[in-house]
């Protein structure tokens, strides 16, 4: 078992998502930096569908109550066990009693801790993610609370001889340089004015306060759309559509840019102009309030391109991994 | 004359990549029964081919969406299925088993309108409520006459999504009989669960409470979303509707919707569905005639 000491700012139970209930408004929900926590689940032996903790700018500290391997990815948190510093993207060993205790993130914004056999909560259409809108899946669809007992799945194996096995350098993303977020224009882009659609890609984005789960909402210059007499069914509003599903990573512009992520409403009636592609979207969820972000737009086979190296680091750093 | 549903001749769909694992088709800029009844063949169409790669299948109210993995299925191949499906969709061979379902309404009701005093400064009409607002602005002498035309006729679920439950409902009349309202200037931060709202040419059921941007008319007694699944007419999905549903609003008073809200606390409250094969050909030619045939058996 592993014990919430103090549960931090916003810290929940994701695992790789929630999928085939899109179309009754489920959004996916899972890990926001699914590139993290796959290698924090494959540092413990896990497979990529395992449940992770996920720790929002600021880190939780837990006691664990038996002996199991861990490991640590993502925004940097100074983790500390038994108040010995400890390295992050390494596979770690853990004693009955110890306390693991993480800070306030620098460099990225979302950090992982996986654990032999996955954290164990009850699956909600077979996902262990939590999505607190409604309050389902993780604990108890909610957000982690000081002294919250979490249950370790069954690892089926003593995973001991996985510890030392850390991720090589390479490998590790320096999110704070990683600014420039790649998109796919299209879906209602011949909503904007040319001016608008180029200055998308040209100015420099701010991540606003308003940056969750839910989606990031960015500053910047003012977005204008062709003016046109609205098709019957839209509303009056030039940013306004028949109301449509917005894909995960998509970008609307009810005036400021707001790109969806993974916890998002599943449709709505604003004009979506271009989606982050799927690589990205984990980089974006590691960008930090007040932090920029330049969109740059790529073709799809770019984004393919983009897609299969990804796969290609995540098999590279699971084959380097001794057990 | 009868009022006939005029036919779009031809859809110009238009296919859009979302990233490297969305398609996205818009089958047309405005919103009309042909669109919707495409977006629903093609997605049932392509849910029965059950391709392997194929993660989402999302209709939604003009055009749909699917969610897939690239590594599996190349996004150039499903473009071309869809295209291909699209091509070989006839409406006219089309029939629809589907559910009618009475969904009690109470129009103008404290806690809606409490919440649209609110937010009475950014809204287009400060001094009237959403009900006279968009009574006025569709031509109607009173609210009470708005509220009329909107329980005159049923209304078909064209999406679900937004969040868990929420349907989207058009009207089940010809374009001219449809009511048309803006969403608010700004959206608001409130509404309250089970709000019946009204934007563009759409109703919507607020599953939870939270923010909104639709024109505020009623609540309803019946939940659309439950998710612990304790309501009989939830036993198979936490969430109530689905797209095709067709939701007949019946206009109720403040005794009838404390009566029915007691049996849905206690989780007594029986849905009242009715099973009907819808068949789009009748009821683009006669579609009042039509609906009064679909709504009878619910008497």
């Amino acid at each position: 078992m592993i014990k919430v000491l103090e549960a931090g700012l916003s810290t929940t139970i994701q695992d790789a998502g929630r999928y085939g209930h899109y179309h009754i408004g489920m959004p996916p929900s899972g890990a926001m930096d699914q590139f993290a926590h796959t290698v924090a689940n494959y540092l413990v032996g896990n497979d990529k569908g395992a449940a992770t903790v996920e720790m929002t700018y600021q880190g939780s500290d837990f006691k664990f109550t038996e002996d199991t391997v861990i490991a640590i990815t993502g925004a940097e948190m100074a983790p500390e066990l038994n108040g010995e510093p400890v390295s992050m993207w390494e596979t770690l060993a853990v004693s009955d009693g110890d306390v693991l205790s993480l800070q306030f993130a620098t460099n990225g914004a979302r950090t992982y801790l996986a654990v032999a056999g996955g954290i164990d909560v009850t699956p909600v259409m077979e996902s262990r993610s939590t999505y607190t809108l409604v309050g389902i899946g993780g604990y108890d669809g909610r957000t982690l609370e000081d002294g919250d007992t979490l249950t370790i799945g069954d690892a089926g194996a003593d995973r001991s001889s996985l510890v030392g096995n850390s991720v090589a350098d390479e490998h590790i993303p320096n999110y704070d340089d990683e600014d420039h977020i790649r998109i796919v224009l299209g879906l209602c882009d011949y909503r904007l004015t040319d001016e608008s659609k180029e200055e998308l890609c040209d100015a420099e984005w701010t991540v606003t306060p308003e940056a969750d789960r839910v989606g990031y909402r960015l500053e910047g210059p003012e977005i204008e759309f062709k003016p046109r007499e609205q098709p019957f069914g839209a509303g009056t509003d030039p940013s306004n559509v028949v109301d449509l599903g917005y894909p995960v990573g998509s970008i609307q512009v009810p005036q400021k840019p707001i790109v969806l992520m993974r916890d998002a409403v599943t449709g709505g009636g604003y004009a979506t102009v271009g989606t982050v592609i799927s690589t990205d979207r984990d980089l974006l969820s590691q960008r930090r309030t007040h932090q920029p972000v330049y969109f740059q737009s790529v073709t799809l086979e770019e984004a393919l391109a983009a897609r299969k190296a990804r796969t290609e680091t995540l098999e590279s750093i699971r084959n380097s991994l001794t057990p | 004359m009868t009022a006939r549903i005029e036919r779009k001749e031809s859809l110009s769909p238009r296919y859009e990549y979302g990233g490297d694992d969305y398609v996205f088709v818009e089958l047309d800029q405005e919103m009309s029964f042909d669109a919707n009844f495409e977006a629903m063949a093609i997605t049932q169409q392509i849910r029965e081919r059950d391709l392997p790669g194929i993660i989402e299948i999302c209709p939604a109210n003009a055009s749909y969406m699917i969610h897939f993995d690239p590594d599996v299925l190349a996004p150039t191949d499903l473009v071309d299925e869809l295209k291909q499906l699209e091509q070989e969709t006839d409406l006219s061979e089309y029939q629809w088993d589907t559910r009618i379902i009475d969904f009690p309404v109470l129009y103008d009701d404290p806690w809606t309108h409490e919440t649209l005093m609110q937010f009475r400064e950014n809204h287009q009409d400060p001094d009237a409520t959403d009900l006279e607002y968009s009574a006025r602005i569709n031509g109607f002498d009173s609210a009470d006459e708005f509220i009329d035309a909107h329980a005159g006729a049923p209304h078909m679920v064209t999406m679900v999504g937004f969040v868990p439950g929420l349907p989207w409902c058009f009207q089940m009349v010809p374009r001219e009989e449809q009511i048309e309202v803006p969403k608010y200037l700004q959206p608001r931060t409130d509404t309250p669960s089970r709000a019946v709202g009204f934007g563009g040419a759409f109703t919507a059921i607020y599953p939870v409470q939270g923010a909104g941007g639709y024109q505020l008319f009623g609540r309803t007694p019946l939940e659309v979303l439950d998710v612990d699944q304790q309501l009989p007419s939830f036993k198979d999905s936490m969430v109530f509707p689905k797209p095709g549903d067709i939701l007949n609003f019946r206009r109720i008073d403040r005794e009838e919707y404390d009566a029915i809200r007691e049996e849905i606390e206690d989780g007594t409250y029986e849905y009242t569905i009715e099973a009907v094969e819808f068949s789009p050909e009748e009821f683009f030619e006669n579609p009042h005639e039509y609906n009064a045939q679909l709504v009878e058996v619910l008497d």
